[in-house]
């Protein structure tokens, strides 16, 4: 049964990773297949990885000690196969946890990504003489029609060639229209090379193999935030784009990676292994903490600290972490079952996952208790800010899906914070239930973006004022949604009162209220901040559904909005459901039935030393009741009780005044980041390295040695026609020559090649037979 | 076959040169007869490599001072001691492979050539061997003659069939080469003349440990002195930066063909040569001058990602790349030449530079397989538009989303992402490298981590080459430009790739096959 079990484990990611090469190899030419490709894929994967977590849960006793693993030689380094560098998979307690989730919540996102690419068999794309887009970055653009919204009865529309269509929107832009299929089928692709790498992330056994996965998710989010890579916004010149929110977040994410990649270098040279099993072991990890690092900057850094530092790095940029966060909102611009993929089920978990894997090197030398490691304490502050700094900037946000971004930094942070005080399988919990309840609600916000966009083209089609570059994820343009897409609107609500931390019912309470007493008892002042960010938590959350669904249509488009088919539905439910259940499993020992936590119990095994289980304590438990009950009570207050009318302006912004404008800029920090780094390094580049470096000064030296070799052939000649008047002469007008003879010899004529050719020979036999007979 | 396997090298060798003599030989009007006839000669070496292969993984040599795989030897100048001596060990059997493998897939690229097609054959083939033989020779006086003759035929390809300003790019690429090349043949005469031979094999074996005088020198002065003019004629060749602003200028006039090759084979010449010569030849210089070449390198991958960065030229921006990921050659070999050979040197950083080294090698062969991909990829494109500026393109995807999969496909694993080839050997550079010297000199530490710049900006430039190309809105001045041809890859092209692209993923799935070999030569050198 082990062997079949090691065996199996190999095979989780496989069935995706093959579907990215089947759909592009072979069934792009067709929407049906490659979704039917994809979903079995993920299908076979959540087969195996469910069987794999119920026998590793249920039948293998002490997964801890005795986790399922396999290895093989990977790469023959040196004499012995001791310092070959070998790979494998391991599946112990957090593995396990991650099997549960992660096929899961891809499954869902698979199916629903089917219904979400269902409709429109054409792809826009503008067409412009130059490059208009590159003009929008530095000139302001006159308004224009939006791309997306072409008038297809234009009497000017004209047949492109094949079956690709041009029209005209009103504007007078050119607009072609493609067959989709290919990229539909591509996107298919790309979020099974996603799930693939997340899964190939999930079982690796060393660091290595988790960067692989880890970066070939970053590659995939790339391709998925930019999908719709031609999309522009003439309208909306501050807008980011589609292409370039793909590249910040690629860049942004890679600031990191290059970090975490020193880190992994370093650990390797270090202990001389990549294994999580082989590093974790008593005496590496006591090696690396009593080492001091070089340089040490005065804080007595530790090689285990330093190395932990740089892989923090690295989760920062991943799990858009402050300062490395801004890529994140951006990553909107992408399709949502993206988001719902990159927020939720894999990348920024992988973020954390890295730290949660980490955790004993990065905890190497503290005692629970004790004084928190160097990366601890950078991970407490990190954490715990940017769980408030965000969780302010999404109380200002319009768009649906930004709430959503800015509250995953948000709790990425909480969790983030809840490693840096030591409370390791809290931070887990709230990993597993965040995945869930935050799928739930992309997904359902994707579903609301949906029917608002078919009720604008319904509205549309049914002659009502065309709307100029209307905003389906404008949340002041919905409302009265309740009605009207109900299944969207129960489930939205479970989702969101899961991220709330509604008392006692919902996933997102216990596992919060789980990094709230961990931070009390250990470190109150990061309690007190995750406490009051928790509270604008459930405030914007009931912000947001206020916002969406109570009240009147704010619009004809929010009218007309009709529930999306049920391949969008299937997985809003299945999620709602596990946002509700999958807490019950941690809840505290003292209130639970079964007298244990028995969530605590199996993960905790996963550390060489069984963490703590924390005495119960009233004081958190009541606190995490109450910031949710308030923050929900006021966010109702204010958005439910009385809805918002068509044209009112955001309550909010009257009490916060100018707060408000900051935060939903952002802070700035976008424009901060633009202004430094980004226009630094283009001139750098362009002007110094390339300008003044390479074509100034180290082709300027050229051209001047070569110049002055002519000058002294010249001279040369000079010298010896007047003052010598000897055999030198022909050396000297051989040289001064040279560049012109070279205009000759393109001259076509074979004849004159080989002449040259034996010329060559010629001068190199003469200075054989000068070197070695004449001498 | 027992013949065959006893003259493998001279035939892989010479066998190109046969073709090449053919093609020129073949009636001027048929273009078609003169493609198929190069490319059918091109195959065999090829061919012969895979047998080769088989051979050399049934009794494979590691150390070509004691015995070398394939090993032939006859008279060829005998006054001079000089022989025709071939032979191989993993690090160039892997090479060898690289040029037998990108020769044919350049040459099917060639086929869009129209002009004077023979001689453009007959010059790519004539390349062909000279390349093999630098990576063949055991003989000194034979690697400096394969050496320069590979010189010529590049220089012709860039002159005659190179674009707007291939004047200037083909005699600067032939003179600032040439520089380096007296040097590297006057050291070269200096150790004949001292030593009596230019047998590489026994050269390894004598020439380090050599001591006394010639003409009243110091016998290490003269070491000294060749050391430096090898280490000057190789690095312009790989090439070190400040060596290295020929090869934009070279890479960008010349025809896509060319380009491959250059940057797939002619760079790896570079690093072979200090390989092959310069470490185990000079091992003490070499030790010295072992962290100014690690400032060099990093300056390299640092301020060529910059450069890159900085083009709006398609094509420049892929060569400025070449820089960049040469450098972390670079960077291995140096760490490599501080911990020393044979021993020499300080040997408890042996294991770190034996994983360099690996890195080192297989980064070559890597960037072979890329960069000739990028360029081939840059060539569709050129020879649809007849433009490489970047600002005339935008938006092709839609056009053409099959190229413009493959060349995001080709673009990830240029820029190393993990999966796909070049992160194996980057990431075995970066560990080599890093702790080398963290006790007494920690200068390589400090340049792995300045390098990091460079790996960063690597990303930066091939994204910006993917949005100018292939993303925004579809820019019409493109679709004019290519008068009505369509924009999307052929067929032809497609499967001129299609080798690359898959070993990209073997490699960066699978790298064992190609590093088992190279691990082992590697661990022979240093211990």
């Amino acid at each position: 049964m082990t062997i079949d079990l090691k065996f199996l484990v190999w095979l989780i990611p496989l069935p995706p990773l093959l579907a990215f090469f089947t759909i592009l190899l072979f069934t792009r030419g067709s929407k049906v297949l490659s979704d039917i490709v994809a979903v079995g894929a993920m299908l076979t994967t959540f087969v195996i990885a469910w069987f794999v977590l119920i026998q590793a849960v249920f039948f293998t006793p002490h997964l801890g000690e005795n986790p399922i693993t396999s290895q093989f030689v990977w790469l023959s380094l040196g004499p012995s196969i001791e310092t070959s560098f070998k790979t494998g998979t391991l599946i112990d307690p957090v593995g396990a946890v991650l099997l549960f989730f992660v096929p899961l919540t891809a499954l869902m996102i698979f199916i629903y990504s089917t219904g979400y690419m269902a409709s429109g068999s054409y792809w826009t794309a503008l067409v412009e003489h130059g490059r208009p887009e590159l003009a929008l970055d530095h000139v302001e653009h006159e308004r224009a029609d939006h791309p997306e919204h072409t008038n297809e009865d234009d009497p000017n529309a004209s047949a492109g060639h094949g079956h690709d269509k041009v029209i005209y929107d009103s504007a007078g832009r050119r607009i072609v229209k493609f067959d989709a299929t290919i990229w539909k089928a591509r996107f298919m692709a790309f979020i099974s090379l996603f799930a693939g790498a997340m899964l190939l992330l999930s079982v690796a056994d060393n660091l290595l193999l988790l960067f692989v996965g880890w970066e070939i998710m970053g590659a995939c989010s790339y391709l998925l935030i930019g999908f719709w890579h031609n999309r522009i916004y003439p309208d909306e010149p501050d807008r980011i784009t589609p292409a370039k929110a793909a590249i910040k977040a690629f860049m942004t994410t890679r600031v990191g990676d290059v970090f975490m990649l020193i880190g992994i270098a370093w650990l390797y040279s270090f202990t001389g292994t990549l294994s999580f099993r082989e590093i974790f072991s008593e005496e590496v990890l006591h090696t690396m903490a009593a080492t001091p690092a070089l340089p040490s900057f005065g804080i007595g850094l530790s090689v285990a600290g330093a190395i932990g530092l740089l892989l923090f790095i690295g989760t920062i940029g991943k799990s858009a972490q402050f300062p490395l966060h801004t890529w994140l909102p951006d990553a909107m611009e992408g399709p949502t079952p993206v988001s719902a993929m990159i927020h939720a089920a894999t990348m920024v978990s992988a973020g954390v996952y890295l730290l949660i894997r980490m955790f004993p090197l990065l905890s190497a030398g503290w005692t629970e208790g004790g004084p928190l490691t160097v990366p601890m304490t950078a991970m407490a502050v990190i954490g715990s800010f940017t769980a408030l700094f965000s969780a302010t900037i999404a109380l200002a946000q319009r768009d649906v899906k930004k709430v959503l971004a800015y509250s995953t930094i948000s709790q990425l942070g909480f969790m983030v914070a809840a490693l840096g005080i030591g409370a390791y399988v809290a931070a887990v919990f709230h990993l597993m239930t965040h995945a869930i309840f935050k799928a739930l609600l992309f997904m359902g916000s994707g579903s609301i973006i949906h029917s608002v966009e078919h009720g604008e083209e319904h509205a549309h089609h049914h002659g009502h004022h065309f709307e100029h570059s209307f905003d389906a994820q404008d949340m002041f343009n919905m409302g009265g949604l309740w009605s009207r897409i109900p299944v969207t609107a129960w489930t939205f609500l479970i989702g969101g009162l899961a991220l709330s931390g509604f008392p006692f019912v919902t996933a997102g309470f216990w596992s919060k209220d789980e990094i709230l007493a961990d931070a009390f008892a250990h470190v109150p002042v990061v309690f007190y901040v995750l406490a009051f960010s928790a509270f604008l938590t459930a405030f914007y959350t009931m912000r947001q559904i206020g916002l969406t669904f109570a009240g009147a249509p704010r619009t004809h488009a929010a009218e007309d909005a009709t529930q999306t088919d049920w391949r969008m539905n299937l997985p809003l439910i299945i999620l709602a459901f596990f946002a509700i259940t999958a807490g019950w499993i941690g809840i505290p020992a003292a209130l639970n039935p079964l007298g244990i936590n028995p969530f605590h119990e199996f993960v905790g095994g996963t550390l060489l030393e069984h963490p703590e289980t924390l005495p119960f304590n009233w004081f958190p438990m009541l606190t995490s009741i109450v910031v949710a009950l308030l923050g929900l009570g006021v966010g109702w207050a204010v958005y439910v009780r009385k809805p918002l009318a068509a044209g009112e302006v955001d309550p909010l912004k009257r009490t916060l005044g100018p707060l408000y404008t900051l935060f939903q800029n952002k802070y700035y920090m976008d424009q901060l980041y633009e202004g430094s780094f980004v226009r630094f390094f283009a001139w750098f580049s362009k002007t110094v390295v390339y300008e003044w470096i390479d074509r100034g000064l180290i082709d300027g030296l050229l051209h001047f040695i070569a110049r002055g070799t002519e000058w002294l052939a010249f001279r040369n000649k000079d010298f010896d026609t007047y003052v010598v008047n000897g055999a030198g002469d022909e050396l000297a007008e051989g040289v001064g020559n040279l560049g012109e003879a070279f205009k000759y010899v393109q001259s076509g004529r074979i004849q004159q090649y080989l002449a040259v050719a034996a010329a060559g020979l010629l001068m190199l036999a003469g200075v054989f037979v000068w070197a070695f007979f004449l001498r | 076959m027992d013949f065959i396997r006893a003259n493998l090298l001279t035939l892989i060798l010479f066998s190109p040169l046969f073709g090449a003599l053919l093609v020129l030989i073949l009636p001027k009007g048929n273009k078609g007869l003169a493609r198929w006839t190069a490319l059918l000669f091109s195959l065999i070496p090829f061919v012969l490599s895979l047998f080769m292969w088989q051979w050399f993984l049934a009794a494979p040599c590691h150390a070509i001072a004691e015995q070398a795989c394939f090993e032939q030897q006859a008279t060829w100048f005998p006054l001079l001691n000089s022989t025709y001596h071939i032979g191989l060990d993993g690090i160039s059997l892997t090479m060898v492979l690289l040029t037998t493998l990108l020769t044919p897939l350049a040459i099917i690229i060639s086929f869009s050539i129209e002009e004077r097609v023979n001689l453009y054959m007959f010059l790519f083939l004539l390349l062909e061997m000279g390349m093999l033989g630098v990576f063949m020779s055991l003989d000194l006086l034979l690697f400096f003659v394969f050496w320069e003759f590979g010189l010529v035929p590049m220089y012709f390809l860039i002159n005659i069939w190179g674009s707007a300003n291939r004047q200037y790019a083909s005699f600067k690429f032939f003179i600032y080469t040439m520089a380096g090349s007296l040097g590297l043949l006057l050291s070269i005469q200096l150790i004949g003349l001292m030593m009596h031979t230019f047998d590489i094999p026994e050269l390894m074996r004598t020439w380090p440990g050599y001591q006394g005088s010639v003409i009243g020198i110091d016998v290490n002065v003269i070491k000294n002195v060749a050391f430096w003019l090898f280490t000057i004629a190789f690095a312009i060749k790989v090439p070190v930066w400040p060596f290295h602003t020929w090869l934009p200028d070279a890479h960008t006039e010349a025809p896509t063909a060319g380009s491959m090759i250059l940057a797939g084979v002619l760079l790896k010449l570079g690093a072979y040569g200090f390989l092959r010569l310069v470490l185990p030849l000079f091992p003490g210089p070499a030790h010295n001058f072992a962290p100014v070449l690690a400032v060099l390198a990093m300056l390299a991958i640092v301020l060529g990602a910059f450069a890159s960065f900085a083009q709006t030229d398609f094509k420049r921006l892929v060569a400025y790349s070449s820089v960049n990921h040469m450098g972390f050659v670079v960077l291995a070999i140096a760490a490599a030449a501080w911990v020393g050979m044979n021993g020499q040197g300080n040997s408890a950083y042996q294991t770190d530079a034996i994983i360099a080294l690996n890195g080192a090698v297989l980064q070559m062969f890597n960037h072979g397989l890329s960069a000739a991909a990028m360029f081939a990829l840059v060539g569709v494109i050129y020879d649809r538009l007849h433009t490489r500026d970047l600002t005339q393109m935008g938006g092709l995807w839609v056009v053409a989303p099959i190229y413009g999969g493959i060349l995001v496909f080709t673009s990830m694993a240029s820029l190393g992402l993990p999966g796909l080839n070049g992160f194996v050997s980057e990431f075995l550079v970066v560990r080599g490298v890093w702790p080398i010297g963290s006790g007494s000199t920690a200068i390589f530490t400090l340049m792995t981590a300045i390098s990091m710049l460079g790996l960063l900006f690597t990303g930066a430039y091939i994204l910006k080459a993917i949005r100018m190309v292939l993303h925004g809105p579809l820019n019409l001045n493109a679709v004019e430009m290519a008068h009505g041809r369509s924009l999307e890859i052929t067929t032809r092209e497609t499967i001129a790739l299609a080798p690359l692209l898959v070993l990209f993923v073997v490699i960066g799935v699978f790298p064992n096959w190609l590093v088992d070999v190279i691990n082992a030569t590697v661990t022979r050198m240093l211990s």
